[in-house]
């Protein structure tokens, strides 16, 4: 066999904001990282998501990651050396006047999440309305987060991993990993065109791909791919602060919006569309499009006034509970996973990285991992 | 299925000269087209109508091509009740065998069977500095403000740029009344020479074009040759005041103008054919990107068709050939007999009007070089405001050498002209500073809508 | 009143059109689009958004999309595609947004 092209400590398979992030804070625990990524870092999820940097909403169980994430947002610029627009300027999620049955889920949600650091105020009426007169007349309630806020996805997984090679990682781009296999006491992958890289530890970062590389490792998990719509307007004056989100239990009614400091405003969400992780596409369905276009007019009337001027989509995979797979493999030591966001890990990106690279580096982590085992989809097939 | 045998559907996008000679075809061959149009009026943008209470007849509006726009005007007004006409419409996204329009009443989709895709081209922009100043237009805008609205774009205007349609606009401005501060052409006379080998293909057309130059001397307008602009000079409040240059023989030099009228030819409409999922090939010979199709217009998608200048740049007589020629071929795969004797006889003369076209290219290069020596603080991207230096550091400090990697990091692309005044220049400013070639760039991937979409829109018919 | 940026060749014979622009009455004629209209009497359409100066559309072909501009009530319009009416009240700014001010 060729020599490997690398031989470190860690090797991570996939580019995104969790491999990148894991890049990074592995290297300040000292391990030596090579990045492997097939495409360019952070352009898929990582790059294409809308931006939400929102705890609120999250799982409660999911809420000290999220917090986490927090922590390490907040001081990003900082740690990058690089802005990745990050604005803490409040999160707000709604609910419809039809579905009144949700003022008590939001005030159940709130009262729970301030016990683990998640403060939020309930909005109705005039309150709600003073402070936020574009919402239309459909909108009930809405639950304020004053800590959440948003970020710019096409910079923050690159500027992680730049921080990272900076720092002394090896970053490897147009690098599809095709195999991988723990021969004796090390992991060795191989690159389509044939090259190798080795490690005594193995992080699989791929995203809607992750699937592919853990059955390698006897550990097949039911990732369905899709693509969450997005669209994006002419800049207008910047007016509106917080991230806004529907809670909602009909997909088509989950719209949100934020507008970014430049003036644009990015929609995002309704009725997902399928997406192509094998051809490395995802296609907006213009219907969707009109789908997502009407439920924000419902939302935030004052918003028909303008115009969009480009869609996009990208390739999220989801778990049937919607929760992520994160933590050490079953079945191999030195593998770990943290993959299968289902549309939701961009807030928690940083704090996955840092979760990881602290369980690889110590052998354990204060975050609760256990409802992201992927021993949870063995057990159901067997 | 049968019913769409004996009538299938044909869409044609654009009622400009291609469009027009499409849909006739397909009407001769007893098919009754869908003809979408983004314009209020037939007739594209060379034969673009003025609004139907101007007077000038086709003698002032068209001079030479008088003829020719009669015939395409005469030609579609014919048909206009027989085909499935829809003006004022715009087709913004194309997907699974529908067109998606917008209108004042709305949304809806149009399937096809075969689409024949007639869009048209829009000005080739290389910046300059100071080109974002109010006062700088493009080239096609300046004929437009006179073609269809009997004005001029300043008191004082500037032609800049290069490209036959540089000397037409500037001398039918003069035609029309309008004071020209000068025609600056980027091109060195030289170019000229070397291309006639090419351009003595179309002799009628070459004529017309030295026939422009010699009146633009007779009214006294300084034309110069081999120029290179250095900026365009004015205020972010009072707009353009002229523009500084340098000669051919090195020297420097400022005009003085309250318009600068600026413009290198012109590129193709291709966004519809992208989202149409069509395959595209880097042209060397004009540095860009053009949607494959075959001789006869066919793309690489199956029932897709190109024609006209939103295909190549080939000219308005080629467009009125390439048209007939795309439905002709839309004829035959939909199993409709064709005469191979015409088709031989249209593709030769696709084939001379490309030949003069590749001689314009030698003659009228896109003067990719100035990319490389834009200042850092002039503007690539007039929507996004973004600069030369801007663009330069997310290659420098990111490594992004990919159009689109780019376009995420810069936004160089991202405004709402959806990269149609930057694209090319931003790729040469990135290939420039990386030093690799163009093609390796790559292109802007193309994205819905192709222009804005009001977030109102509602299905047609719904309020 | 300073001199319009654009200058009329002919056609000087139509019947003319009273609109607003920013409150001030401009006598423009039918058939002439938006932005004739406001650059015949006019030097500019907007404010570009990122601190670069003021705007006069660019392309005149409906694909720049530089010529945009605000009606009083909050529309948009694209000002090279769009005929003038008579009545029309255009604004270059953005009318106070019913919204509120971000922090
Ligand atoms: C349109 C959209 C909107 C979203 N909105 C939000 C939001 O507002 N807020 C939020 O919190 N979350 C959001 N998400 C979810 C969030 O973006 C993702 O959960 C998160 O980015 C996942 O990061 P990742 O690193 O796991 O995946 P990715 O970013 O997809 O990275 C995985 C990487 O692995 C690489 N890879 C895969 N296989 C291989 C291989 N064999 N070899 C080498 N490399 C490989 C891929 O090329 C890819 O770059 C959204 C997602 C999408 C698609
Ligand atoms: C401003 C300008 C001026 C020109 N002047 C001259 C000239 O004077 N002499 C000369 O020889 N050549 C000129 N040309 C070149 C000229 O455009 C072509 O040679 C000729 O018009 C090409 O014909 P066509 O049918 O391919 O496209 P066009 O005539 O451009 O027609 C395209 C049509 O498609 C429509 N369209 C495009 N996209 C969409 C969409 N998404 N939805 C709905 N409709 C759409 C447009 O509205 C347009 O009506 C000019 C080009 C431009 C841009
Ligand atoms: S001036 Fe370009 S779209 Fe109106």
């Amino acid at each position: 066999m060729a020599n490997p092209v690398s031989v470190s400590d860690v090797l991570i398979i996939g580019g995104g904001l969790m491999g990148a992030s894991a890049a990074l804070f592995l290297r300040q625990r000292g391990r030596s990282v090579t990045l492997l990524e097939s495409d360019l870092v952070g352009r898929q999820a990582s790059g294409t998501n809308f931006g939400n940097v929102r705890r609120q909403g999250r799982p409660l169980h999911q809420l000290p990651l999220a917090n986490r994430a927090l922590a390490i947002w907040r001081r990003a610029n900082e740690l990058l050396s690089a802005d990745v627009e990050y604005l803490q300027s409040g999160h707000i999620r709604v609910c419809y006047r039809e579905r009144p049955e949700n003022i008590a889920k939001m005030e159940e949600y709130a009262a729970e999440a301030r016990h683990v650091g998640l403060d939020l105020e309930l909005l109705t009426g005039n309150a709600l309305r003073d402070r936020f007169p574009f919402f239309g007349p459909d909108v009930l309630a809405g639950s304020y987060s004053a800590m959440d806020g948003h970020a710019n996805p096409r910079l923050t997984a690159p500027a992680f991993a730049r921080a990272a090679q900076r720092a002394g990682a090896q970053v490897f781009e147009n690098t599809r990993i095709i195999h991988a296999a723990k021969q004796g006491t090390d992991f060795v992958v191989t690159a389509e065109d044939g090259r190798t890289f080795q490690a005594p530890v193995l992080l699989i970062t791929a995203g809607a791909w992750g699937n592919k590389l853990s059955q390698q490792f006897g550990e097949p998990v039911p990732i369905t791919p899709r693509g969450p719509n997005m669209s994006v307007t002419e800049p207008v004056p910047y007016a509106i602060a917080p991230a806004v989100g529907v809670m909602t239990p009909v997909e088509e009614e989950t719209v949100y919006f934020r507008q970014v400091a430049r003036g644009n405003i990015i929609l995002g969400g309704s009725t997902r569309g399928p997406s192509y992780p094998d051809q490395y596409r995802a296609y907006v369905l213009p219907q969707n499009t009109m789908k997502q276009l009407k439920q924000i007019r419902r939302l935030a009337p004052a918003l028909a006034n303008l115009n969009i001027i480009r869609v996009w989509s990208g390739i999220e995979g989801y778990l049937p509970d919607s929760l992520p797979v994160m933590g050490p493999s079953a079945t191999t030591s030195g593998l770990f996973y943290a993959f299968g966001f289902s549309g939701s890990g961009f807030q928690i990106g940083p704090g996955v990285g840092e979760t990881m690279a602290e369980l690889i580096d110590t052998g354990t982590t204060s975050i609760d991992l256990s409802h992201y085992d992927i021993a949870r989809f063995q057990k159901v097939e067997s | 299925m049968a019913d769409r045998e004996i009538n299938p559907r044909v869409v044609v996008v654009g009622a400009g000269p291609a469009g027009v000679r499409a849909a006739q075809t397909l009407l001769a061959a007893g098919i009754r087209p869908v003809v979408i149009d983004e314009a209020a009026r037939a007739g594209g943008q060379i034969y673009r109508r003025q609004p139907a209470n101007f007077r000038r007849n086709h003698q002032a509006l068209y001079g030479t091509e008088a003829a020719r726009a009669q015939a395409v005007h005469d030609g579609f007004d014919a048909i206009a009740s027989a085909v499935d006409y829809r003006p004022d419409t715009l087709v913004w996204n194309i997907a699974d065998g529908q067109v998606w329009t917008a209108s004042e009443k709305g949304y809806a989709t149009v399937a096809y069977d075969a689409l024949i895709l007639c869009t048209g081209a829009t000005d080739r922009l290389m910046p300059v500095n100071g080109w974002h100043y109010a006062g700088t237009y493009s080239l096609g805008a300046a004929q437009v403000a006179l073609k269809a609205q009997a004005c001029a774009i300043g008191a004082n205007v500037l032609f800049m740029g290069s490209g036959p349609l540089l000397y037409l606009v500037a001398s039918q401005y003069v035609k029309a009344g309008a004071k020209v501060a000068a025609v600056l052409d980027t091109s060195p006379f030289s170019n000229r020479l070397r291309a006639a080998v090419d351009l003595i293909a179309q002799p009628a057309i070459l004529a017309d074009g030295v026939a422009l130059t010699r009146a633009l001397a007779k009214a006294g307008v300084p034309v110069l040759t081999g120029v290179t602009p250095l900026e365009i000079t004015g205020d972010t409040d009072g707009g353009v005041n002229g523009a500084r240059v340098r000669l051919a023989d090195g020297t420097e030099r400022h005009f003085a103008a309250d318009a600068v009228a600026l413009g290198y030819h012109l590129r193709p409409e291709t966004q519809l054919a992208d989202l149409a999922r069509c395959d595209f090939a880097f042209d060397a010979k004009t540095r860009q990107w053009l949607p494959r199709r075959d001789p006869d217009g066919r793309a690489s998608v199956a029932g897709v068709y190109l024609a006209g200048d939103g295909a190549r740049i080939l000219g308005a007589r080629s467009a009125e050939v390439s048209g007939r020629l795309a439905a002709l071929a839309a004829l035959a795969d939909l199993g409709r007999p064709v005469d191979p004797l015409t088709l031989t006889h249209l593709r030769r003369q696709v084939a001379s009007y490309a030949r003069f076209a590749r001689g314009l290219a030698t003659a009228f290069p896109w003067p990719h070089e100035q990319a490389a020596n834009l200042p850092d603080e002039a503007i690539v991207c007039r929507c996004e405001a973004v600069t030369a230096g801007d663009l330069r550091r997310v290659v420098n400090e990111t490594g992004a050498k990919e159009a689109n990697r780019a376009k995420a990091f810069s936004r160089v692309g991202m405004g709402r002209c959806q990269g149609r005044y930057c694209g090319h220049a931003g790729a040469e400013v990135i290939a420039a500073c990386a030093n690799i070639p163009v093609e390796q760039v790559g292109r802007l991937r193309g994205q819905a809508p192709v222009k804005p979409l009001p977030v109102a829109i509602a299905p047609e018919g719904e309020e | 009143m300073t001199q319009g940026r654009f200058v009329r060749l002919a056609e000087q014979g139509r019947a003319p059109l009273t609109l607003y622009v920013d409150g001030q009455p401009v006598t423009a004629m039918e058939g002439d689009t938006l932005m004739v209209a406001m650059l015949a009497t006019g030097r500019v359409l907007r404010t570009s958004e990122f601190g670069d100066g003021k705007r006069a559309g660019f392309c005149l072909m409906a694909a720049c999309q530089d010529c945009w501009v605000w009606t009083e009530d909050g529309g948009r319009l694209r000002a090279c595609s769009t005929p003038a009416s008579a009545g029309l009240r255009i604004s270059t700014n953005q009318p106070g947004a019913s919204w509120p001010t971000a922090k």
